[in-house]
């Protein structure tokens, strides 16, 4: 059964280590959800967090291959309940001086946030899981949905430093 | 010298590989590389200066699968680069340690699609174990260390390091690496205990087991090591197209190879096995044919040291992570013990796979029309050469028969292009082999296909001493796509005809290149001819064997099709006793 999974994927900071972990994906056909990459708080390991719908059988392989990568320095993956997940969303809703103010509570209710105000329109940020940017996304679209970008998703075990409670795939 | 001697980047990439053991490389200098072939004019290193980079890479290729060494091969930017796309390509899929070294335009240069430049590094990411791009002269040793320890340990690999010209003119001051540190890459070495407990346990239940051979057995040095254990377990063996002499041809467990043109024997005991023991094999789809349709009673023992092909093709019951030869050594005792008490009965399993291989030996039909059969060719050449010489293949219908007809008795004699299916690989492979083991006799056997591709290296090989042989299995025709052509395509022979009987002459062409031309297009001259080749030895020979077009290799599965639809000849299914289907 085809489930979504993600992954922790520390990276070393070299060069063209974005472009092997999207080689490889390109090349054994795996379809990547989202990725994410940035710095960690060592300088040289950068932190890839990969979502991904694969069925239980192909995520091994999925872990194998990119353990193979030389520049990959270990693998997690992350369990929902056992780890925060968030995602970024900017959203520019269309607004009349009717719709305005239950825009405005929409953006209360989800505890997000007005970040830029026009004439005919709010942009709004908002942080979250992917159900909750979902679902503040079918709240706003009857107002009218002008402009819209979304980050991947970045995740973090909770407790103790990642690598350090789940089990780690990587050898 | 003094270590904190300044010298250029490219005197340091010399030093660096003399330092990692380098003998040999093979290649062809261009701009990019240019400050890299000073020192190398000075250098203990032996230079072989190729015709073609393509044959650099081959040749490489052909030194390590004959020596167990890392080849090296090096050319210039842009098109020398990519020249080496191929062998590289070729290397990687077949698991044979290579380094391959480019220059690079200047480190300014890159990304300005400057003269000869090409992205090597994105290029070769695919088909690469690992590759670097060095900007800075102070990185060179480091890399070339890391190069050689990537390519030459765990399954082995291409590895490709570009060097940008100006790290090569720059000064640097030489450090070596005290140590690999490379926290991204530690192979296994051995196997975890318990499942060798659990493949012992599976071993002395099974009924029907098969030892399931491939090349990762020869990369591994395990040949001892899988003797003892088929011996101990008494089972039989199959040796795949990359592990031919692994596992001596002439030992009575050894059913021959497997896949689509393998034998009878090997192909069904396969697919009847109750236990496939699968020792540094990958479950290639031309091993398997459909892959639902595999062994389908067999639970699956397989052993490698790369975690990812565990349950890549084939779903394992148990899985041995490490190097053949520890593996092999862990599981002995365990199964010696287990064996006191309870030894598996296999005596029905051999009556079967005997009856097989009695019923269903490799065969060839003589032409009708008095023309010479290729497969004779073939087998007269491995009989005068015998089991210490090296024979290489291209890739074809005479690949095909080079592995049924010569008998290999002994690992790293028997070169080919498996994964990839080069053509052309074999005259440059063969070069490489013969650098490698000066003293052993190397044979190319090739196709008149093949040959065209890459025969210019026989220049290198008149050049530098190095007297390969040279077989071209003459039948005028891309013979395997021809085959397919008369299968499967109703002999519509859309391209396929070379016409190549006497147009390129090749004995006057052997003869051009500095070699020694001879012509073959008779069965009565063939042990003549071969014994005239055998006796040249300041040379490189070349010998045109003229044999029958539409000779083709059987037994075969079809592409896409079961193991147990084999055919034995042309819609012609082996005749089964109706209780072993």
């Amino acid at each position: 059964m085809t489930t979504t999974h993600t992954l922790s994927v520390l990276v070393e900071n070299s060069p063209g280590v974005l472009a092997r972990v999207a080689s490889l994906f390109s090349r054994r056909a795996y379809n990547i959800d989202s990725l994410a990459v940035g710095p960690t708080e060592n300088p040289h390991i950068s932190r890839m967090t990969i979502v991904i719908k694969v069925d239980g059988h192909a995520l091994e392989q999925v872990i194998q291959q990119l353990d193979k990568l030389i520049n990959v320095l270990s693998i997690t993956e992350l369990d929902p309940v056992a780890s925060v997940q968030r995602e970024l969303l900017l959203v520019k809703v269309t607004t009349s001086p009717q719709t305005r103010s239950q825009v405005l509570e929409t953006v209360q209710l989800f505890r997000a946030k007005v970040v830029d105000v026009a004439q005919d329109a709010v942009t709004i940020e908002a942080t979250g899981n992917s159900e909750k940017i979902q679902a503040l996304l079918r709240v706003l679209e009857p107002y009218g949905i002008k402009e819209l970008v979304q980050s991947g998703l970045v995740a973090m075990e909770r407790g103790l430093k990642p690598g350090m409670t789940s089990h780690e795939t990587s050898h | 010298m003094n270590m904190s001697e300044q010298i250029t980047g490219a005197q340091a990439l010399v030093k660096a590989l003399e330092h990692v053991g380098v003998d040999v490389m093979f290649g062809l200098p261009g701009g990019a590389i240019l400050p890299a072939y000073d020192p190398i004019y000075d250098s203990s290193i032996r230079h072989i200066l190729v015709r073609h980079e393509q044959g650099a890479g081959h040749a490489a290729t052909g030194y390590a699968q004959a020596t167990g060494r890392v080849g090296v091969c090096i050319a210039t930017s842009g098109p020398g680069a990519t020249n080496l796309v191929t062998p590289i390509a070729d290397a990687q899929m077949d698991s044979v340690p290579i380094v391959a070294i480019t220059g690079q335009v200047a480190s300014s240069s890159i990304g300005t699609d400057a003269f000869q430049e090409a992205d090597i590094r994105g290029i070769t990411m695919p088909v690469t174990k690992h590759n670097f791009l060095i900007t800075n002269a102070d990185d060179i040793p480091r890399a070339i260390a890391d190069a050689f320890h990537i390519a030459g340990t765990g399954r082995p690999g291409a590895v490709l390091v570009d060097i940008a010209k100006d790290a090569l003119q720059s000064m640097t001051t030489f450090k070596w690496p005290a140590e690999v540190s490379l926290p991204g890459y530690k192979p296994i070495m051995d196997p975890q205990a318990q499942s060798v407990t659990d493949a012992v346990a599976l071993i002395a239940q099974a009924k029907k087991p098969v030892f399931y051979v491939g090349g990762g057995v020869i990369k591994a040095n395990a040949s001892k090591e899988l003797m003892e254990i088929a011996e101990l377990v008494g089972a039989p063996v199959v040796t795949t197209l990359m592990a031919l002499g692994s596992f001596p041809d002439s030992h009575p467990q050894h059913l021959g190879m497997p896949g689509m043109h393998g034998t009878v024997a090997a192909v069904t005991a396969l697919q009847q096995s109750d236990l496939l023991i699968t020792l540094g094999a990958r479950f290639d789809d031309r091993v398997t044919g459909k892959l639902s349709t595999f062994a389908p009673n067999a639970k699956v023992i397989h052993a490698d040291i790369d975690p990812a092909e565990i349950g890549k093709n084939r779903i394992a019951d148990v899985a041995l992570v490490g190097d053949l030869a520890h593996t092999i050594k862990a599981l002995l005792p365990v199964l010696k013990s287990a064996f006191k008490n309870d030894r598996p009965d296999l005596a029905a399993w051999w009556q079967q796979c005997n009856s097989w291989r009695e019923r269903f030996p490799l065969g060839y039909d003589e032409p009708e029309d008095g023309t010479v059969s290729p497969q004779y060719v073939i087998e007269r050449i491995g009989a005068a050469a015998g089991p210490d010489a090296i024979y290489v293949a291209g890739v074809g219908q005479h690949q095909m028969w080079a592995s049924q007809f010569v008998k290999y008795e002994k690992p790293r004699t028997w070169l080919n292009s498996g994964g990839l299916g080069t053509m052309g690989y074999a005259v440059p492979a063969a070069m490489g082999a013969k650098v490698g083991a000066p003293d052993t006799v190397v044979w190319a056997i090739d196709g008149d296909g093949c040959f065209q591709m890459t025969n210019q290296e026989l220049v290198t090989c008149a050049l530098n001493n190095i007297p390969i042989k040279v077989a071209i299995i003459n039948n005028e025709s891309l013979g395997m796509v021809r085959q397919w052509q008369t299968l499967f395509y109703n002999q519509r022979y859309s391209n396929t005809d070379l016409h190549s009987h006497r147009v390129p002459d090749f004995v006057k062409l052997a003869d051009a290149m500095g070699c020694v031309g001879l012509r073959c297009e008779s069965k009565e001259d063939v042990d003549r001819v071969i014994a005239e080749a055998m006796a040249i030895n300041d040379r490189p020979v070349i010998v045109d064997f003229s044999v029958h077009r539409d000779a083709m290799v059987w037994p075969m599965v079809a592409a896409g099709t079961s193991n147990n639809d084999i055919l034995v000849a042309k819609s012609m299914a082996p005749i089964w006793d109706s209780q072993e289907l």
